[in-house]
């Protein structure tokens, strides 16, 4: 039964970092899947597949989703970020030069989606206080354990902000 | 003439009557609203035991005095926590020993009042919210108990924030009336036709832990309805689950299922979410055979043949393809099914799952908010220990994705029929949610 609903590829409009794709893809598959497989964006990582590690992460109308249990059907016409919308290696922005400025990763897995919930924290709440810093990024689990080095990155790109470079 | 002079004087007669009727009624009133303040006054040292504190703790923590008294991400016992109430916000207030904020200036004597009377030192009624109504059976040596563990808090100096309430209401006299009507105050009385733990159960269950609370309906004065005891009620918007016949639990609730359940989580029936989450945790500082009294007394409120545990658990693929039918299976595959169809927790699946969603209270209850509730907020981990987490789906799912899942839910693990007006109270619970995909149709 299941698998002929898997045979039920639609057609599945897509906004990610401002660019439109139009994908073929069965409604229930993942959008991490779309993201690595059908648009070739390899940031967001495959960690645990249960929505319990974090490492999925992307933002998706400026909210921290996790991708590997976002259903693509459900994105329909709306916007989703990944990390490559934020900055390249050559040109990193704000919030991952922080990271790369504190020496936020050991192997690195996990700092997709940190940055990312770090994004989605910082575009609602632009001077987070310790204490929310914390509690936005409970979720995300880093094996290594660079926590303290991906707060002060957070924290580093929230001063930063408050020395007046963003509105 | 002569006739209406008469009716005159009968009129002057019938108002002096009045007056004099509000006169004694305002009197009696009166003597019955006023409480005297207790002189201050604090615990002797004596009274501070260790085996005393130990025993209070014990029995705070099955009264889960924490889960109002303490603010999310507070202090413990400061108070501050908000109570939502069909009337306004309460605020738990600070029952840690601090003189000017707490019960710093609490004797022995007043704290009894308070808890059994529902009256504070001062002398000021207090709201039902503060369950009184059930804590008027507790003994008095687990007052003192509870009293001594209270006292051996670390005094914390904070204020609560003041009740969100109508005025008539924050004018506390209006409390007595309530208790003329409602509040009928009298000591537990074990039933020696049961066993020892049967009856420390029912005391446990009646007195401290007032389950009645939130799992007896209320009526439009907030007051328990004592004659439908446990067929179901609210707390904190979420919904009660009736613990008597009419629970709509898939699978009966045995003594040994709620011995589990009650301490970390049953693999038959699934684990504690929203207000009854605290409830739990707290019981893990207690000692198991005071659990399994309580388990074995909730277990026999069910009744041999509860309405849910007629039909049994459903699994089955929901008849029809219609689009929205369709849209929440999609989303049922990609969002739920990866954890909720590994097995269950119990053979080896991901962990504090089911067997089946079909197990769940939730999928066959008669109202939706608990699921989605639970959709929107998720279960979030807990501090320093183990437990589940489920992630909140309330940043990713419109309220209308939110609806075409859970109608795929109810249709396919339960036995009931559709909820009425499911995509009302999606919208009711989720007004943040993300607006519809509305503009693809729009762009180039």
């Amino acid at each position: 039964m299941r698998e002929a609903q898997h045979a039920d590829d639609a057609m599945i409009s897509l906004t990610v970092n401002g660019r439109s794709h139009r994908v073929e893809a069965a409604p229930e598959t993942p959008l991490l899947y779309v993201l690595r497989d059908d648009l070739g964006l390899d940031g967001a990582k495959f960690g645990c597949g249960l929505g319990q590690c974090g490492a999925c992460t992307v933002v998706v109308d400026g909210r921290a989703v996790l991708s590997c249990l976002t259903p693509v059907a459900v994105l329909e016409g709306r916007a989703v970020t990944t990390v490559e919308g934020l900055g390249s290696p050559e040109a990193p922005g704000p919030l991952q030069a922080a990271f790369i400025a504190e020496n936020a990763a050991q192997c690195g897995y996990c700092i997709a989606g940190m940055v990312m919930r770090a994004h989605a924290l910082l575009s609602a709440n632009p001077h987070p206080d310790e204490a929310e810093i914390r509690a936005a990024m409970a979720l995300n689990l880093c094996r290594c354990g660079t926590h303290m080095r991906i707060l002060a990155a957070i924290r580093r790109a929230a001063a930063r902000r408050i020395a007046g470079a963003a509105p | 003439m002569r006739l209406r002079r008469t009716g005159f004087g009968l009129g002057i007669a019938a108002g002096l009557a009045a007056c004099g009727i509000l006169a004694c009624g305002t009197l009696a009133f009166a003597i019955l609203a006023w409480r005297p303040a207790l002189a201050p006054g604090g615990p002797a040292e004596a009274a501070l035991s260790p085996e005393r504190i130990r025993a209070g703790a014990h029995l705070a923590a099955l009264g889960a005095c924490a889960s109002c008294h303490t603010a999310p991400g507070g202090l413990p016992y400061a108070g501050g926590r908000p109570i939502a109430t069909p009337y306004g916000t309460l605020y738990g207030t600070n029952i840690t020993p601090d003189p000017e904020t707490g019960l710093g200036r609490w004797s022995l004597a007043a704290f009894a009042r308070a808890l059994r009377e529902g009256v504070d030192r001062e002398g000021r009624h207090l709201y039902p919210a503060f369950p009184y109504t059930h804590y008027a059976g507790l003994t008095d040596a687990d007052v003192a108990a509870l009293y001594a563990f209270v006292m051996s808090r670390e005094p914390v100096h904070q204020v609560s924030p003041p009740n969100a309430l109508p005025a008539w209401l924050s004018w506390r006299p209006v409390l007595a009336g309530w208790k003329l009507l409602f509040f009928r105050p009298r000591p537990f009385a074990p039933d020696p036709g049961r066993d020892a733990a049967w009856n420390r159960g029912a005391y446990l269950a009646e007195a401290l832990g007032h389950c009645g609370a939130c799992h007896s309906p209320r009526n439009a004065l907030s007051a328990e309805v004592t004659a439908r005891a446990y067929a179901g009620g609210e707390a904190d918007g979420w919904w009660a689950p009736p613990l008597d016949g009419a629970s709509p639990a898939p699978l009966p609730w045995s003594e040994d299922d709620l011995v589990r359940y009650l301490s970390d989580w049953d693999p038959r029936h699934g684990g504690a979410a929203g207000p009854m989450r605290p409830v739990v945790e707290a019981h893990r500082a207690v000692p198991a055979d005071e659990i399994r009294a309580l388990a074995r007394y909730v277990a026999g409120l069910y009744g041999p043949e509860p309405r849910g545990a007629r039909r049994g658990p459903v699994d089955r693929e929901p008849a029809g393809d219609g689009p929205a039918l369709a849209r929440g299976r999609a989303i049922y595959a990609g969002a739920c099914a990866t954890c909720h169809e590994s097995g269950g927790g119990a053979a080896g699946g991901v962990p504090y799952t089911t067997a089946s969603l079909g197990h769940r209270t939730t999928l066959a209850a008669p109202d939706p908010r608990n699921l989605i509730l639970v959709l929107r907020d998720g279960i979030a981990p807990r501090e320093h220990a183990p437990g589940p987490i489920m992630p909140a789906f309330g940043a990713v799912l419109t309220a209308d994705q939110t609806s075409d899942l859970a109608a795929y839910l109810r249709a396919r693990f339960s036995a009931e029929g559709p909820w009425p007006d499911l995509p009302g109270t999606v919208r009711t619970l989720m007004p943040a949610a993300p607006a519809p995909g509305a503009r693809a149709e729009a762009r180039p």
